[in-house]
């Protein structure tokens, strides 16, 4: 059993922790504590079952951490050493949990910490090295969340919808230290999407899907990104394509449209494309018409209007640009783009240099004075 | 072993020699440029050197309290005259004397004309813990 299949079995281990009437954080804790046993003790000599040998670890760790707390506090108390019956984990109580954290009382950064712990079974350490942070805060975060959990999550849990944010947040912050964070989003909407069968859970699973599968060729081997257009498409992983298009449109054939699978379906028009020049914009143009409906965002009109720059032409895709807010982070580097293509190479040089300097990241301010520099060299040729 | 802080200014420091903005090199500088500064910072790793880079936004505000009860008072952005903080590298090496010739690698970055930029950079060094001989 690998590490990654070790932690699928945290979500089911604290809930029989929790139903047992364990309280939330003390349960979580004595689960981690299981985990780290498990990794020295399994190797030796790996149980025949292995939910089972987490499930009897984490009580008698619960037990051990409650009776010192209690003895802490100089408090006589008493707890059966024998689990009470009844203890067979079901869908609904690892659904409450993944409900619990992503609870509305959370901040964002919160709930995505909880959740990778206690759903995700990660350790504290493992996930202040994905977000870059130092452990003690990161530990700090966490037993805050805990708490608030704790006190007011039971009553009044979040719902599938806060899930699949807090979800996709972890999906986007990408890579750093030794934990894929777009892989274990993947994971944890696949789980999440065994359980709850939404059309638009199963949509954000598509979209991560779809994303996932260029991931290879989003970037150059420095670490230069590489723009949809010039990727080398025989690099885009085919099986997890073929899959996310399949869940996108089994999501749309239950006629319940919604934010995740209108973005599924722009990701998978632009998956199914052999070449760029076979993509088809037209109707990718009308389902960012879709998304407006549901998400009528600035980045969303940002994103349309490149599209019908590349449906309807550079000056249709620039009275689009022309609705779109100034202040939209990346708004520059569209519109050098359709000048460009537009043949303004003047206008475009100075927009790639403005994008540059307002660049939201090193890549992308390398990306655009790249771009920039190009553009100026080809003016002096001509 | 001595922490020090090499500074790089949008704003501020003396011009440097080689003085012509990035968007206007040719695309084989801009790309020599930016493999230099990857492999600075990747080399200084090697050598046991290297503590933390960071690059930031050239936005920004003066923010100060402005009384109970009251929202913070914001002035920005900058104006054009400040001195203005691109990013920073610290170090952790043996010697000043090895922190200066470590800026002064970096400052002969390759840009325009694929010539050294000559860049200025600030370099300070960090209050050290106090040492057990003090007291």
């Amino acid at each position: 059993m690998d590490d990654v299949e070790l932690r699928e079995l945290v979500p089911r281990v604290l809930s029989v922790l929790v139903r047992r009437g364990a309280d939330f954080a003390t349960a979580e804790d004595a689960v981690q504590e299981a985990l780290i046993r498990a990794l020295s003790a399994w190797r030796s000599a790996p149980p025949a079952d292995p939910a089972g040998w987490l499930i009897t670890v984490s009580w008698r760790a619960f037990l051990d951490l409650t009776r010192s707390e209690a003895a802490r506090r100089d408090r006589e108390v008493r707890f059966d050493t024998e689990p009470p019956a009844g203890a067979i984990p079901s869908d609904d109580d690892t659904l409450r949990l993944y409900f619990m954290c992503a609870h509305p009382d959370l901040s964002s950064s919160s709930a995505v910490a909880l959740t990778l712990r206690a759903v995700g079974g990660l350790s504290t350490r493992q996930i202040a090295q994905a977000y870059l942070v130092p452990e003690r805060t990161m530990a700090q975060r966490i037993s805050r969340a805990k708490r608030v959990v704790s006190g007011t999550g039971v009553d009044r849990p979040g719902d599938v919808g806060t899930v699949m944010r807090v979800l996709y947040l972890v999906f986007n912050e990408g890579y750093s230290g030794d934990v894929d964070l777009a892989a274990e989003a993947i994971r944890l909407t696949r789980q999440l999407a065994a359980l709850v069968d939404e059309p638009e859970v199963h949509g954000l699973l598509a979209l991560m899907l779809l994303h996932h599968a260029r991931r290879r060729s989003r970037t150059g081997p420095d670490g230069r990104i590489v723009p949809l257009a010039e990727q080398d498409r025989g690099q885009w992983d085919a099986g997890l394509i073929a899959e996310g298009i399949v869940i996108t449109h089994a999501a749309l054939a239950r006629d319940q449209l919604g934010e995740y699978q209108t973005q599924a379906a722009i990701a998978a028009l632009h998956a199914d494309a052999p070449r760029v020049e076979d993509t088809d914009w037209v109707q990718i143009v009308e389902w960012y018409d879709e998304l407006l409906r549901f998400a009528d965002t600035p980045i969303v009109r940002l994103n349309r209007a490149v599209a019908v720059g590349e449906a309807d032409g550079a000056l249709a895709g620039l009275a689009a640009l022309a609705e779109v807010d100034d202040l939209v982070p990346r708004r520059e580097a569209v519109a050098a783009y359709l000048h460009e293509k537009n043949g303004d190479l003047d206008l475009a040089a100075r927009l790639y240099a403005d994008a540059a300097r307002n660049a939201p990241n090193l890549a992308e301010r390398d990306h655009q004075t790249r771009q920039a520099a190009r553009l100026n060299q080809q003016r002096q040729h001509q | 072993m001595a922490k020090y802080l090499l500074l790089k200014h949008y704003r501020g420091a003396p011009a440097p020699v080689n003085n012509v903005p990035m968007d206007q090199w040719k695309p084989d500088e801009v790309e020599a440029h930016i493999r230099f500064m990857n492999d600075f910072a990747t080399r200084l790793e090697g050598s046991g050197e290297f503590i933390d880079g960071q690059a930031l936004s050239p936005d920004g505000v003066w923010v100060r309290y402005d009384g109970e009860g009251r929202a913070p008072v914001t002035d920005g952005p900058f104006a054009e005259t400040k001195d203005l903080i691109a990013g920073w590298m610290v170090i952790d090496v043996d010697s000043y004397e090895r922190a200066i010739e470590l800026a002064g690698e970096l400052s002969a970055a390759p840009g325009a004309g694929g010539r050294p930029i000559y860049e200025w950079l600030e370099v300070r060094p960090f209050m050290a813990a106090p040492s057990n001989f003090c007291h």
